[in-house]
């Protein structure tokens, strides 16, 4: 039996949330609603808690924020800790977003560690060949 | 002046605290004043959740901030001392224990009856009263929200509609 699928709330700095969701309507071609964007901008903590509520709807809710900490972070912390069906994952990117919007009908235990593998696994860095020999002549 | 940051900002600590204010005055130690917060274990751990390794936390009553700052001023420890509003600041600056010290009035957002003044900064007029009153105190209140931003000084502020 499928669950209820999960309204996903992009809780970020400046324009950061409606970008993210921008690509991902690129990407995925997702319709409204799937993933709401909304900023912090110009709220103080009792408005942006209001406007999570609002936004989260009233069936299992996933709130992203890009950093685990600040008024975003706290305000979705805030509500997981007052709304029940209700997660938050911090450190969002791309990658997991656009695996989320393909598996909302997942259990959201299961989906928050599916979407922090799939979100963690996204993440590599690699230097040019210069700055590896700086690297290694330094550790020399 | 070992109490180097005394910021109003409904927000507490968070990323222009932590990020911009934090590292450029070495801070050692964050300071929230704050009568709720204190009592409440879970919201401090929230809020620790955003202080990087290194940096003290600590959580106090209003009432206990203000009997330490004049130990805070003269100690060597580097401290920034966060409360959410200008009703507490008021309360920090009764008995003129804010006398001297810089204020940063650093983030107060819209609300009913509050005007804008700055894009970070909404004040009532009560607020307004508060803040003459903490400044006739001896206190020398200025808004910035980032160390790189102009600071306005109070008298401008309090003419001022953005």
């Amino acid at each position: 039996m499928m669950s209820e699928p999960v309204q996903g709330l992009i809780l970020a700095h400046a324009s950061v949330a409606s970008g993210l969701v921008a690509a991902v309507k690129q990407i995925a071609g997702i319709g409204d609603g799937t993933l709401r964007p909304l900023t912090n901008d110009g709220c103080g903590p009792d408005a942006l808690l209001d406007a999570v509520r609002r936004d989260a709807g009233s069936g299992p809710a996933l709130i992203f924020t890009d950093l685990v900490s600040g008024s975003c972070g706290f305000a979705a912390r805030k509500l997981v800790a007052e709304r029940p069906g209700t997660a938050v994952l911090s450190g969002a990117n791309l990658a997991m977003l656009l695996d989320f919007v393909f598996h909302r009908d997942l259990p959201l235990p299961v989906l928050v560690e599916r979407l922090v593998t799939h979100g963690r696994d996204a993440i590599t860095g690699a230097c040019s060949e210069d700055c590896t020999d700086a690297a290694g002549a330094a550790a020399r | 002046m070992p109490l180097v940051l005394l910021r109003v900002d409904e927000r507490l600590i968070h990323g222009q605290v932590i990020v911009g204010w934090a590292g450029p005055l070495r801070i050692g130690c964050i300071v929230v004043a704050d009568d709720a917060l204190a009592e409440s274990e879970w919201e401090q751990d929230l809020y620790k959740l955003g202080v990087p390794a290194g940096i003290e936390c600590r959580f106090l009553p209003v009432a206990t901030a203000r009997d330490r700052i004049a130990a805070w001023q003269r100690g060597s420890e580097r401290i920034a001392l966060l409360v959410r509003g200008v009703p507490e600041l008021g309360r920090l600056a009764e008995g003129g224990s804010l006398a001297d010290q810089q204020v940063n009035l650093g983030g107060i957002h819209h609300a009913p009856g509050r005007e804008r003044v700055l894009a970070y900064l909404f004040l009532s007029p009560e607020e307004r009263a508060d803040l003459d009153r903490v400044a006739a105190s001896g206190a020398d209140i200025g808004a910035r929200d980032l160390p790189n931003a102009q600071r306005v000084p109070l008298a401008e502020l309090l003419t001022r509609r953005d």
